[in-house]
């Protein structure tokens, strides 16, 4: 990307003209009209900025899959769950039509709505929240997805959507050790919004929630402080709260056939065939018991995990990126514990099924214990949870030497549709 | 119960004899630190001093081979272990420290585990000042786990004859005596909570709580018995005659199975040590929450005899816990007090307060409490395995 000074007109610019915190600033700076750069993963950044804001980071909108999912995992996430208020058909997709256009806004840094946040009448509410006012757009992607009460109610079928349920969206199960709120799962959509500031996120949510005022309102919200995964090899692996690499062997950007086989939904055909593209996402809010990881003997830590602290190195040597070596004998036993974390998520254990792990550490206050209630709220997206979430949760909530050290009180599983053209709305093939 | 994590209550590692074999370069002079580094490499195990202070000692021990390599610190006989670490894969690091005594000594790297090793003569002088070390550490040790098998021996024994009598009151469809028994027979169960637990099998067989079962999952054991004698107000079927009796007759014979397999057990102090740990982490994440008995609520119950099981296992270790660890000693002996006095506030007749009579911050103050406790004897098992 480019540093460019005069933005072109772009083909990409939105039917309402949306006005782009830079292209204010690149107004002011170079004395003419700022056009929006609506361009595809372009920006456009003012020379005459006091405080440069970092170039190209407006990840693109449009696309095959939605942004979010194999693009470069963010440091900040804020997703949030909404259930529907209204019964009515048109009214759904209006407020899918409105988020596409508040989105498409916000994730290349311009205020939402036609007069923005200062542009309008000084005697109406200002159209966008403001607070993102002067922030670059950050890499904002925001991913929606459908749950399954989205689709249907005990009654029967909403919005007119008899059949149009994904076989995959299903109820998941009880899992051993399960302690869900409900004031923490399931929700008829869910809105998943990453950035590289926090405040961008938060933002997102905000004004889609209020556009949601009267149609849909929230039913949970999450705020992720540190990415767990890095979802490209440009990254290095982070750590959880555990203070662990984890995700070492996470699926990759760069690896398309894996993607297309453990992530992308394809080959569905009648009322499924909108699920072409898109994706499931699994969300599991994991409130770690740290207090008592704490006290647990660096040894101890290395073999529920199967993996050395510092380098993240499986117990079977090597360095972070070397394979596991699970038939490697120890003293007593396998030098990568049975039970170890490593050795329960490996797809070898999994039939070889891979998940797209985009997780995000969490801390949510203290409870009443005086404990710290933060722990990993995890998101996976995969091509199918019945094979590649709900076997492996199984096992690793029964076997996983981890286990004792988590509780899982959220939970959330929704069919994210696929990406949208210019002029199309998210979701639209489901409506279709 | 805690979902399957088996505590490896091996055997004490035996050792055959062991014949001088091998040598080592040695370099002059320990690392700044005090640290004696140690390289392993499929034919040679170099130390960078062949010389050190007695005390507490640390190597540093570096796997440069390809296969999975061992270090010991073996007496002057070459037999004794003094001490070891296990299990470094090809290119890791792993700590030893060790207390030992002025002496001299035999260093080996253990390469593919197999064999006598690559030995060398290794000598310690003596301890700095405030460091004494007994020379017969090694039989403390062996004092302390002498004592505790002792104890876990008895406590399974109360366990196996209190859960016959709970069984026959439950069958009999005496609740008013099961009521009363199955707080203070579990007690036996969970003051030696991380040995039964060591059995992964039977721990969810006698000890599975409702939400820790997959669907399809078949649920036995104490907790099974608890929701029917204390059953929720709606929407749940008592157990016929017929049932109950299979239940019960279950958890008896599991019981004597686990009594069976306690006794083939062997401890090492480590694990001692690790177990006080490990009840403590029970109190905090299942009893102070009252999640263990949510029927009963006879939490308090498990609650003492988890502390009791730490308490039990730290005496019998802190002979072990010599000069350089008196303050650890005494912070542990102060907090053990302060938790036990605390308690002893909610003591009703020979039972307690029932959880859910407690206010939250009476929870709060008996979790600050814990919490306290559990810090310190975090620190044990590195204080007694040395």
């Amino acid at each position: 990307m480019k540093r460019s000074k005069a933005p072109a007109e772009s083909p990409g610019s939105l039917p309402k003209a949306g006005v782009s915190r830079r292209a204010m600033l690149t107004a002011l700076g170079a004395g003419g009209l700022g056009v929006a750069a609506g361009a595809l993963g372009q920006s456009a950044v003012s020379g005459a900025e006091a405080k440069p804001a970092p170039v190209n980071d407006v990840v693109e909108f449009y696309g095959e899959h939605q942004a979010g999912i194999a693009t470069p995992a963010q440091d900040r996430m804020h997703m949030a769950a909404f259930d529907l208020t209204t019964q009515d058909r048109a009214e759904v997709i209006a407020l899918l039509q409105d988020w596409t256009a508040a989105i498409e806004h916000m994730v290349r840094g311009a205020d939402v709505g036609e007069f923005g946040a200062t542009g309008g009448s000084y005697d109406a509410p200002p159209e966008d929240t403001g607070e993102a006012l002067d922030l670059s757009a950050s890499h904002l992607t925001v991913t929606i997805g459908f749950g399954r009460s989205f689709f249907a109610t005990q009654h029967g079928p909403r919005f007119g959507l008899a059949g149009r349920m994904p076989e995959s969206l299903i109820e998941l199960p009880h899992f051993p050790g399960d302690a869900l709120e409900e004031s923490h799962s399931g929700g008829d959509l869910v809105v998943q919004a990453c950035a590289d500031d926090p405040q961008v996120a938060v933002h997102a949510v905000r004004n889609l929630a209020r556009i949601g005022f009267g149609k849909a309102r929230v039913r949970w919200s999450q705020i992720g402080f540190g990415r767990t995964s890095s979802t490209s090899t440009a990254q290095i692996t982070p750590r959880n709260l555990f203070g662990f690499k984890d995700g070492t062997a996470n699926l990759k950007a760069e690896e398309q056939a894996a993607l297309e086989k453990h992530v992308w939904v394809s080959g569905l055909d009648g009322g499924q065939a909108w699920m072409n593209g898109g994706s499931y996402l699994v969300a599991r809010r994991i409130r770690m018991h740290i207090e008592t990881w704490d006290r647990s003997p660096l040894g101890d830590q290395e073999n529920i995990f199967g993996r050395t602290k510092r380098e993240g190195a499986p117990l079977s040597g090597g360095t972070e990126f070397t394979e596991p070596d699970f038939a490697m004998a120890g003293r007593s036993g396998p030098m990568m514990p049975v039970d170890s974390h490593v050795a329960l998520a490996h797809p070898s254990a999994n039939n070889g099924v891979q998940m797209l792990r985009r997780g995000f550490n969490y801390t949510d206050g203290s409870d009443g214990l005086g404990r710290l209630d933060a722990g990993l709220f995890f998101i996976a997206f995969v091509v199918d949870p019945r094979t590649h979430y709900v076997p492996m949760q199984n096992a690793m909530a029964k076997n996983d030497a981890l286990s004792e050290y988590l509780k899982h009180t959220g939970s959330g599983l929704f069919a994210v549709p696929p990406g949208i053209k210019l002029g199309e709305y998210l979701g639209q093939g489901l409506f279709a | 119960m805690k979902l399957a994590r088996p505590l490896q209550f091996t055997a004490a590692l035996s050792v055959a004899a062991l014949s001088v074999t091998g040598c080592t370069t040695n370099e002059p002079a320990a690392s700044g630190n005090g640290t004696i580094s140690v390289t392993s490499t499929s034919d040679a195990c170099t130390l960078s001093t062949a010389t050190a202070p007695g005390g507490t000692v640390k190597f540093e021990v570096k796997n440069e081979g390809t296969q999975v390599t061992e270090f010991y610190l073996l007496a002057e006989d070459g037999l004794r272990i003094v001490g070891e670490v296990e299990n470094i894969g090809p290119g890791l690091s792993r700590d030893l420290v060790v207390m030992a005594p002025e002496g001299k000594y035999i260093t080996a790297c253990k390469p593919g585990m197999v064999g006598d090793g690559i030995r060398a003569d290794f000598a310690l002088s003596a301890a700095p000042a405030g460091q004494s070390v007994s020379a017969d550490r090694a039989e403390l040790q062996k004092q302390a786990v002498t004592l505790y098998s002792a104890y876990v021996k008895d406590q399974t024994e109360q366990l196996l004859a209190g859960t016959k009598e709970f069984a026959q009151a439950f069958t009999d469809g005496d609740d008013a005596k099961a009521r009363e028994l199955y707080p203070a027979v579990r007690m036996h169960w969970e003051r030696i909570e991380p040995v039964a637990e060591s059995f992964g099998d039977l721990d969810p067989i006698l000890d599975a709580r409702e939400a820790d079962l997959e669907p399809g999952q078949k649920w036995t054991g104490w907790h099974r018995a608890e929701k029917d004698l204390w059953p929720p107000a709606t929407g749940y079927t008592a157990m016929t005659p017929a049932e109950r009796k299979v239940l019960a007759e279950k958890m008896v014979a599991d019981t004597v199975e686990l009594q069976a397999r306690v006794l083939e057990l062997s401890f090492t102090p480590d694990k001692l040590a690790n177990g006080a740990k490990e009840l403590l982490d029970e109190v905090a994440t299942g009893k102070v929450t009252g999640e263990e008995e949510i029927w009963s609520h006879t939490d308090l119950w498990d609650f003492q005899a988890n502390v009791d099981g730490a308490r039990i296992a730290y005496e019998d270790l802190k002979p072990l816990l010599g000069d350089s660890d008196a303050e650890l000693d005494a912070s542990l002996d102060a907090k053990f007090a302060a938790l036990q006095k605390l308690l002893d506030t909610h003591k009703k007749g020979d039972g307690f307060t029932y959880y859910n009579e407690l206010s939250e911050a009476q929870i709060k103050e008996l979790s600050t409490a814990v919490d306290a406790l559990a810090e310190p004897l975090s620190k044990l098992t590195a204080a007694v395995v040395k």
